[in-house]
């Protein structure tokens, strides 16, 4: 896999309902969701949850093989949290395998299958945000909902800025990864085979231009906003304004009614 | 003669199967002889850049095979990795690849990487800085001290360590002032003769490519359109700047002098040849204004 095929963050544009929403309605609408897949305690619930994702990705366009790409870098993460559930919730009755050390009870199944559940729409949720917004529209967005946290002396303006630095250098330092990587190549570098100290000590070459590189870059910028007379977030205005349509107040009470809904399932006990 | 690099049908997708999905190139045919002085020439986003890094293996053909001295490199992991020390790739900007302490331990990374013994390194080290015009007192400084120029240098160096058969250089004089372009090309030229290496050299410059290539391989869209001698390939100038480059200015100098009626032949691309063809043409205008003052 090349290193540009990591899907991290990556915006896929698009004019969809989803894409016009207003950034910050979208991350209220996530915090909702993943609100409610907390609360979630039961096969309704989980239902419900996932139904909803599975309307939101049709909705957005953006491909269900786009969402489950974004799943390959926590597969472990999601493989041992299973297995660790599965062996260690502690059940009523006889187990159902029982065998050496290991005993599986049924809650164990149940609590590592919704587990697993709970991890992947987690982590579809949050991807479907960032396939969907352009990382400037949700840092404009973080810095507005943040807000508040200004009048707590907090820097809310300079994180926002750098968050959005961040992002916009990710692409840029991977591409910057992969030539580096491709250079040493070219000189005999192998970075895929020996043991782990041969491993880290063949990062080397490829650490040190990248963070040359990095330090040169940031240097460049802050000249370049120097040059523009970048002094922080005082007094400053934007040219694309963040404003709340019909679709926006819509979409929040739906996300409210869906929190709602999870909550009564959980009443009902089904399963 | 056979051909010491050769591609077959070469193809490669990017990014399959996502929206971004991109054909950069599509059933390539290029070939490369023993001691030969290929230029390619296309614009930002043609593909040229694609093609090379097939050229030493390090990227994978979505269809098509890659030969180096008549062998697939991905035959094996081994023939990959062979082909990766006989064709030498100097990426574009190759200074920001270097990482050592000093100049000789940067040089002496690929040579390491073959497995030598310190003899020959150290023999390897010596000779390719000294191609490249570095002084011995440089090789103990650390590569981050020099100038832009000699960083360009120390990198080329360390390919050229390799002793590849086949040298590719992707924009060797992007970004030079003109002194250190010339101090590149003939670098590149001495490399070329004492060797006999093949010279694969990426550029959008055509004067430099008209100085100094054999044979121009033009490339647009993944495709190859010309590929042939710089006086047949500058002869489709208009095709050429419809793919965003141009001709050599004193060809474009020549076509304009053509069409005004002087009595020049056009197909000139470089100063040495526009001197001779000016001469020629005044000789045989003198020869013809001579006779008329005769009559």
């Amino acid at each position: 896999m090349a290193l540009k095929d990591i899907t991290l963050g990556q915006y896929f544009p698009g004019k969809t309902l989803l894409h016009r929403l207003d950034p910050r309605t979208k991350i209220l609408l996530l915090v909702f969701y993943i609100v409610a897949l907390f609360m979630a305690k039961n096969a309704l619930g989980y239902g419900l949850l996932a139904l909803t994702l599975v309307g939101a990705v049709l909705v957005s366009r953006v491909g269900f093989k786009a969402v489950l790409r974004g799943m390959k870098p926590v597969f472990f993460i999601v493989v041992f949290t299973a297995v660790l559930n599965l062996l260690y919730t502690p059940g009523q009755g006889e187990p159902l395998i029982a065998f050496w050390v290991i005993k599986i009870y049924w809650e164990g199944i149940r609590t590592a299958f919704f587990m697993v559940l709970r991890i992947m729409l987690l982590i579809s949720c949050t991807f479907l945000l960032t396939y969907t917004t352009s990382p400037i529209l949700l840092t404009d967005a973080l810095e507005d909902l943040l807000g508040l946290l200004k009048k707590l002396r907090l820097p809310v303006h300079e994180l926002a800025m750098m968050m959005s630095i961040a992002l916009r250098f990710i692409p840029t330092l991977i591409e910057e990864t992969d030539k580096i990587m491709s250079a040493q190549k070219a000189r005999g570098a192998d970075f895929e085979t020996g043991n782990l100290l041969h491993r880290a000590q063949a990062l080397i070459p490829l650490l040190v231009p990248l963070f040359i590189s990095a330090f040169r870059r940031a240097d460049e910028l802050a000249v370049a906003m120097e040059c523009r007379c970048y002094h922080g977030g005082e007094g400053r205005t934007r040219m694309r304004q963040l404003k709340y349509a019909g679709r926006d107040y819509i979409a929040l009470l739906l996300g409210l009614a869906l929190c709602v809904a999870v909550w009564c399932s959980n009443l009902l006990g089904v399963f | 003669m056979t051909p010491i690099l050769q591609t077959e049908k070469l193809s490669h997708v990017y990014s399959a199967g996502t929206p971004f999905e991109h054909r950069a190139l599509v059933d390539v045919d290029l070939c490369a002889y023993p001691g030969e002085y290929l230029g390619i020439i296309g614009h930002t986003g043609s593909g040229k850049s694609t093609l090379i890094q097939h050229l030493n293996g390090l990227l994978k053909p979505t269809s098509g095979r890659v030969l180096v001295e008549g062998k697939d490199i991905w035959a094996s992991k081994e023939a990959t990795r062979q082909a990766r020390f006989r064709v030498g790739l100097v990426f574009q900007y190759p200074e920001y690849q270097l990482f050592e302490e000093t100049v000789y331990k940067d040089i002496s990374f690929g040579p390491k990487n073959m497995g030598l013994d310190e003899a020959e390194i150290d023999r390897r080290v010596r000779e390719s800085a000294a191609f490249v015009g570095l002084p011995d007192s440089v090789l103990e400084q650390s590569p981050f001290e020099l100038s832009g120029g000699q960083k360009r240098r120390v990198a080329i160096a360390g390919v050229i360590a390799m002793e590849p058969a086949v040298l590719i250089l992707d924009e060797p004089t992007a970004g030079l002032d003109p002194v250190g372009v010339e101090q590149i090309l003939s670098n590149i030229h001495d490399y070329h003769t004492a060797k006999n290496a093949t010279i694969i050299v990426v550029s959008h410059s055509m004067e430099e490519m008209a100085r100094t290539a054999h044979r121009l391989v033009v490339i647009n869209d993944g495709r190859i359109p010309f590929d042939g001698a710089p006086r047949e390939v500058f002869a489709h100038g208009e095709e050429l700047e419809s793919m965003g480059l141009g001709v050599p200015r004193m060809t474009r100098v020549f076509h304009r002098l053509k069409a005004l009626g002087a009595g020049v032949d056009p197909s000139v691309y470089t100063v040495a040849q526009a001197k001779e063809a000016i001469l020629a043409a005044l000789k045989a205008k003198g020869t013809s204004s001579d006779e008329g003052g005769a009559v």
